[in-house]
């Protein structure tokens, strides 16, 4: 059945497991996305899908349909990851992920598609420094950088899901931007070489 | 226009300025160069891949969600799904046979509403059994209750060989070899105690995992409805 999401939500809401399936199917692949480019780990972005949807599962009775439902799952998502950002910090686990083996994986794929010397030299430099720069900003900073940058969201759909107004939102990528540019600085000077 | 700020280069590059700020980087070689190395920048860590996940991730998804989901109101037992769905499958599939034997003496019956009949029955069945096969996998061996699961289990083993001597009379190897690999392991845990020794239940759970026959339910439920969908 060719449900809109909102129909589909509104369905769900009303007990129809079946119609909230349709909603799992149709975003379990962007909430991946999302959840893999907050966390950077491909295990906890599992992990994450399951928590976002379990929890829009629990609260859509909230869903009051203002905002887009795939905006609505977004902030869903982005909490749900930075709740996991938080543990992951306290148990320590950071290190883990953001160390040499999840840097290796990463510019295994950036380099496969350009193997050439100066490109792969740049690209380790890039890998090497853009995670552990993606961790240090702020949980705000780097949701909003991540839904700007990679999600394509516009900063309204920004504000929505950080819950804070339309400047902020801006603000909050243009300070993401200023940290990156900063920590990234030294991947080009490598390539000025 | 003055020059603009490293926050305007940055919205510009997300293209929220308006056509002035263009104009103004064609007359300012030095504001060019500034927002050409943003933008190189920007672009290198747009290089950020995310590993692939295939077609049937939705699906794969919705599996696993499925046991943790809060039960819905209860509905009278006639009407729960391992009760009903033996029965509309079983109905299904009789449909399905008699009108493989009458075809020959009719006219007008479209085989392709029965194949599409049949796809979607056995899409069901996958799901329901993929469910118990989950629950089995997650289940944890010194403290199992497998009670729900067998009785769950006795109900699709028959509505599994049912549907495997369709899939036979249909010719789809595939689908026939998957059914014979679910069947027996349904067989198993239909046939079990509700307490499982816990090696048993172990060992059961190594067998689902190293014969990926969870992963092949899902593959095959998910691309046996999308082909009834699509017919």
């Amino acid at each position: 059945m060719d449900w809109t999401d909102a129909d589909a939500a509104e369905q769900a809401r009303k007990g129809d497991q079946q119609a909230f399936r349709v909603l799992v199917e149709r975003h379990s692949q962007s909430i991946f996305r999302l959840a893999f480019r907050m966390t950077g780990n491909e295990q906890d972005a599992e992990d994450t899908v399951q928590e976002t949807f379990l929890r829009a599962y629990k609260q859509l009775h909230r869903f009051d349909g203002r905002a887009a439902f795939s905006t609505w799952l977004y902030r869903i998502c982005a909490n749900c990851s930075l709740d996991l950002i938080r543990a992951r910090k306290s148990r320590k686990e950071q290190q883990d992920s953001t160390g040499e083996g999840a840097t290796a994986h990463w510019l295994e794929r950036v380099a496969a598609r350009d193997p050439s010397p100066e490109r792969l030299s740049q690209s380790r430099q890039i890998a090497n420094l853009l995670e552990p720069a993606l961790q240090r900003l702020s949980e705000i900073e780097r949701t909003a950088f991540v839904l700007r940058h990679y999600e394509g969201c516009d900063i309204n759909q920004i504000a929505d899901v950080l819950g804070v107004g339309a400047n902020a939102a801006k603000h909050s990528v243009f300070r993401a931007v200023q940290k990156l540019r900063r920590a990234l600085q030294p991947a080009w000077e490598v390539g000025a070489r | 226009m003055t020059h603009p700020d490293e926050e305007q280069l940055v919205q510009a590059y997300y293209g929220e300025i308006d056509d002035a700020f263009h104009h103004h980087l064609e007359e300012c070689p030095e504001c060019a160069a500034t927002f050409d190395r943003l933008k190189e920048m920007l672009d290198s860590v747009s290089d950020y891949p995310v590993p692939e996940r295939n077609s049937a991730y939705g699906a794969e998804v919705w599996a696993r969600l499925v046991p943790h989901l809060p039960l819905a109101q209860p509905r009278p037992g006639w009407l729960r799904w391992w009760v009903l769905g033996p029965v509309l499958a079983t109905l299904l599939t009789v449909a399905f046979l008699a009108g493989r034997f009458t075809e020959q003496r009719q006219t007008g019956i479209s085989t392709t509403a029965r194949e599409r009949v049949l796809l979607m029955a056995i899409s069901d069945h996958l799901e329901r059994s993929q469910i118990v096969l989950t629950e089995l996998v997650h289940a944890d061996p010194q403290a199992a209750d497998l009670a729900s699961e067998r009785d769950r289990a006795r109900d699709l083993v028959s509505e599994n060989r049912l549907l495997r001597e369709t899939a036979v009379h249909m010719d789809d190897p595939s689908v026939v070899a998957l059914l014979d690999q679910l069947e027996r392991v349904l067989v198993d845990v239909a046939n079990s105690p509700s307490a499982l020794p816990p090696d048993d239940l172990a060992a059961l759970q190594q067998r689902i995992e190293s014969e990926g026959l969870l992963f092949k339910v899902r593959v095959t439920g998910a691309n046996t409805r999308e082909k009834g969908q699509k017919l």
